[in-house]
């Protein structure tokens, strides 16, 4: 069987709790990225918050989101996050990915994470689909997302309001059956 | 002009109006033991409440409503005798982006297909962008729930999302629909007036 945890570029690790809070501290004072990732309203929040934030989340288990760190290979360097909150009785779940180190942003470490964490939700969660939502304005997230195997599944009109200006919501999936036939299911068998 | 005036609770034969937590968790806990109405209703598993648990369901509701500040909830009432008909919110209201979801339901057969319904959407918009005023509403709808999908289309919400095969019924595989609605094409309707 082969490592789940590690793509090509990056690896799937825990969240330790004082390395999250410390890594977002730094990635939350860039209101780009906040911007790129999140529809609410961009704020700071003091380290100790933060810690209790990922210690809160981490109390239950099985946990009601399965949450990942993303670090690169081979200088395992923390770089983001990405996680899958599941709905158990329809088999589909959210997915998220936020690469907070805006210094790999375009080099393919979000793409790379992204693999991962979808082939992770149809061979060990056994999901049926998964769903993901953007911002219109965020291009490379799109091109991420269509090269993962994603299909665009619907917009909602005028979902978010920034500097006065509307942007649609961009909303895309993809099915059991679609990852199947990607070349990435292939190498995880 | 500003038109105080009109009642926003007042429909021809409804009227909107709040949890009574002595008369009502009788009658919505018999609700919750019609599976049928429970699944069109519900993407959750459903299940049977007794009174008991539907009045600390009403208290977190009221709680919510308090503290929350994006849960708008209202029982819908008959105007000739003022019993129980079924329900009316908005919730997940997202007061930065101007964003709220909708939710409508008749709770007992016997008020079923008398247009009770599409005497209490437009209330309930009327509401939600006369008197909250939001951008945009938002209903999420089981494919499988073809009274809900005509009644949103009837008022002229448009189907903005679908994602594919992503509710499974009795084994059977659905699409889960999103309708959107503006507060501006509202107005248009409405001839500005609302």
């Amino acid at each position: 069987m082969k490592d789940i945890y590690r793509g090509a570029l990056v690896r799937l690790s825990s969240q330790s709790s004082e390395d999250m809070a410390k890594a977002f501290l730094k990635w939350d004072r860039d209101t780009e990225m906040h911007r790129l990732a999140d529809t609410d309203p961009a704020q700071l929040w003091s380290e100790k918050k933060l810690k209790e934030l990922f210690e809160k989340d981490q109390e239950k288990d099985p946990p009601r989101a399965y949450r990942f760190s993303v670090r690169t290979l081979p200088d395992d360097k923390l770089i983001g996050a990405t996680g899958l909150v599941p709905n158990w009785m329809h088999a589909d779940a959210w997915v998220y990915i936020v690469v907070g180190d805006r210094e790999y942003w375009g080099q393919g470490c979000g793409t790379d994470a992204m693999r991962l964490i979808v082939q992770y939700g149809f061979i060990e969660l056994n999901l049926r689909r998964i769903t993901l939502g953007l911002h219109s304005y965020n291009a490379r997230a799109l091109k991420t997302y269509e090269k993962v195997g994603f299909k665009m599944e619907g917009r909602i009109r005028g979902e978010g309001l920034r500097d006065g200006e509307r942007y649609d919501g961009f909303y895309m999936g993809i099915l059991r059956e679609e990852w199947l036939a990607t070349a990435s299911s292939e190498e995880a068998k | 002009m500003l038109d105080i005036q009109t009642q926003l609770f007042e429909a021809k034969d409804i009227r909107f109006g709040p949890i009574d937590h002595e008369a009502h968790p009788e009658i919505e806990s018999k609700w919750t033991h019609d599976a049928e109405f429970m699944r069109l209703m519900e993407l959750k598993p459903v299940r049977p409440l007794s009174p008991a648990m539907v009045k600390k369901q009403y208290e977190s509701i009221e709680k919510e409503m308090e503290e929350g500040k994006s849960l708008f909830y209202f029982t819908i009432r008959a105007r000739e005798d003022d019993h129980l008909i079924g329900k009316a919110l908005v919730e997940w209201v997202d007061w930065t982006n101007g964003n709220g979801f909708l939710r409508l339901g008749i709770g007992a057969a016997e008020d079923r297909r008398k247009g009770y319904g599409s005497q209490a959407l437009p209330m309930l918009l009327r509401y939600a962008f006369g008197e909250l005023n939001l951008y945009r509403v938002t209903a999420v709808v089981p494919a499988y729930n073809n009274g809900a999908l005509r009644l949103f289309q009837k008022f002229g919400f448009m189907e903005e999302v679908r994602r594919r095969k992503a509710l499974n019924r009795d084994g059977e595989i659905w699409d889960l629909v999103s309708f959107g609605l503006l507060n501006s094409e509202w107005r248009e309707q409405n001839n500005g007036r609302g």
